[in-house]
């Protein structure tokens, strides 16, 4: 019985959340299908014909797949943040609290939705790059596609953190501007940390988004700054503290139940 | 069966309310229970630690034995919860709020959709199945809540002012469709504060004020502590002069009017007497409230005193 409680009850949620993706698409596919095309004319087109190679690859194709990931991160986490939140703000998240479903069924509910809004999107992105480029080959096809997905996970599950904690919708700005936007352009979406001084390469490596660029850019380029075990490493581990967090933040009830 | 055995219940909220000060209710399997109590008696409070919204401070409440502190899950699938806010998505459409609601439950949606129609159907909902949810009436986004607790045809439906800013005419059908969901064998708990809706449907009651269970009791034997009863009195002729029976306390409203206070053992009788003597005619009498209201205004004054 509690196996297709709990079946049921996870299909469902996904199933809403991508009508939701779907019913608001001006706000969830549109935006990031324009940024990016924008991103190729400029930094690809424009700027990157002076600049040549980066990385021992075209530039226009060096940032294809850090352009994709910076699409996924912000995508996945602002979906859940903000469906999340909504629910919570909106009160009918007590639809699922009064339910008999486990707090991990909500989890992975809410995090496939995240999920497949950052895949969605990853392929608008990947399909505008085709316009661009002559045609990407994906050299490491599994490599590519784990590193997408575990990454997707991850920031679906940090945002759903922001989300409990969140009283305003001030509060959901916060992270993305101040922590998010920076790390990701510092993450080596543009660039590869062979060009920086010395010690701001020891800086970076502390941006966890800069392992995961680089394992995504490793997967479809063949090109990486860090070695793939520690892609995996850096996003496992960051996968376990995010759903230890999550789990401990819905079974406390913290701003959900009084 | 008990469908809800509640046990010293405490709640004392973050800032520092005492919501509720060791409640006790039991509630039998088939009943239709009222929850009586002004505002801010703890009603709603309660409501919420049955379904999980609430974390109690202290004590338990089991559903049909099953502990909402230790058996979460399970006592959650026998409950259907009609919560007192709007807590829907507005921009949702209500077949898919509904429909959703049976997926939380796990019921899939080829059980679920048809099952969504009846009830908007019932709640004469349907015409609106597919607009976003914004777009209903007060009174249909209440009827809605209904829907979607009755989904999961649960075995306890609770129910926190569900008619509430509906009017006279869904009302009465809301209490029908009630009533009917009770005689199925659904275990019923309502709060309202229009008693003569409580007076009406409900065979047990529990009054409660401050956080403190004031009356546990069956309606009939909590009517019957009514010792007094006041009745409306409207003439044909006017009324020239006070008219003097014994036992009764009798005032003048107007000319037309009289107001009549008395025992419930005593008879009106001789007050007809009275003005029949006087050629004076009745043409209609009424109570001056209801008798339930009466009462409940009796137990909560008695408990501002203590
Ligand atoms: N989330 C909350 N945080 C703090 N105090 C609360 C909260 N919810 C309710 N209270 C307080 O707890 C007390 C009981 O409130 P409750 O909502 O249970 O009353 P009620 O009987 O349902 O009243 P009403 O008839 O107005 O709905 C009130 O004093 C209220 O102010
Ligand atoms: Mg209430």
């Amino acid at each position: 019985m509690s196996t297709s409680l709990n079946w049921v009850g996870y299909t469902t949620i996904v199933r809403k959340e991508i009508v939701r993706i779907l019913r608001i698409w001006g706000q969830t596919v549109v935006p990031p299908a324009i940024t990016m095309s924008l991103y190729f004319i400029i930094f690809g087109n424009l700027i990157g014909s002076r600049i040549g190679q980066m990385g021992g690859l075209d530039y226009m194709e060096f940032i294809v797949p850090g352009l994709v990931m910076m699409s996924v991160i912000t995508n996945s986490y602002g979906n859940m943040v903000s469906s999340f939140f909504g629910a919570k703000f909106g009160r009918h998240i007590e639809e699922l609290l009064i339910s008999p479903l486990p707090n991990w069924v909500i989890l992975a509910g809410y995090v496939t939705g995240a999920l497949v809004r950052g895949l969605l999107v990853g392929g608008v992105v990947i399909l505008v790059s085709l316009f661009f480029t002559d045609g990407l080959e994906v050299q490491h096809p599994w490599i590519t596609l784990s590193v997408l997905v575990m990454t997707s996970v991850v920031f679906a599950m940090a945002g759903m953190v922001n989300a409990i904690y969140a009283n305003k919708f001030d509060d959901i700005a916060i992270i993305p501007t101040f922590v998010l936007t920076p790390l990701t352009y510092l993450g080596g979406v543009f660039y590869t940390i062979s060009l920086l001084p010395e010690f701001w390469q020891k800086v970076s490596a502390f941006n966890p988004i800069l392992y995961m660029v680089n394992g995504f850019r490793y997967g479809m380029l063949g090109q990486s700054d860090v070695s793939l075990a520690t892609v995996y490493l850096v996003i496992g581990l960051f996968a376990v503290v995010m759903f230890a967090a999550c789990m401990f933040l819905l079974e406390t009830g913290r701003g959900m139940r009084s | 069966m008990l469908a809800l055995d509640v046990q010293e219940l405490q709640k004392t909220y973050a800032n520092g309310v005492e919501a509720l000060k060791g409640v006790s209710l039991q509630v039998e399997e088939g009943d239709f229970f009222a929850l009586l109590g002004p505002n801010g008696a703890g009603k709603s409070t309660m409501i919420g630690i049955v379904s999980s919204l609430v974390n109690a401070s202290g004590g338990d409440a089991k559903v049909f034995g099953a502990s909402v502190v230790n058996q979460r899950s399970l006592a959650m699938s026998y409950i259907g919860l009609v919560p007192q806010e709007l807590n829907f998505n507005q921009f949702e459409k209500p077949l898919d709020i509904v429909v959703n609601q049976a997926g939380y439950y796990g019921i899939p949606r080829r059980v679920a959709l048809p099952r969504a129609e009846r009830y908007l159907k019932e709640l004469q909902l349907w015409d609106k199945h597919d607009k976003p949810a914004r777009e209903l009436s007060g009174g249909m986004k209440r009827r809605l809540m209904i829907a979607r607790a009755m989904v999961n045809e649960p075995r306890l439906l609770i129910l926190d002012e569900p008619t509430a800013g509906v009017d006279i005419e869904i009302r009465r059908s809301m209490w029908e469709l009630i009533r009917q969901i009770n005689e199925s064998g659904t275990t019923v708990i309502l709060t309202t504060h229009y008693l003569e809706e409580a007076e009406e449907l409900c065979r047990n009651i529990a009054i409660i004020d401050r956080g403190e269970i004031r009356e546990n009791t069956s309606m009939k034997e909590l009517l019957s502590k009514l010792d007094v009863e006041t009745f409306v009195l409207d003439l044909r002729e006017p009324l020239r002069e006070l008219p003097a029976c014994e036992d009764m306390e009798i005032v003048m409203r107007d000319d037309y009017t009289l107001e009549v206070t008395l025992s419930r053992a005593k008879s009106l009788n001789a007050l007809f007497g009275e003005l029949d003597r006087r050629g004076l005619h009745v043409i209609s009498m009424r109570n001056k409230s209801n008798r339930l209201e009466e009462l409940f205004i009796r137990l909560v004054d008695k408990g501002e005193a203590a």
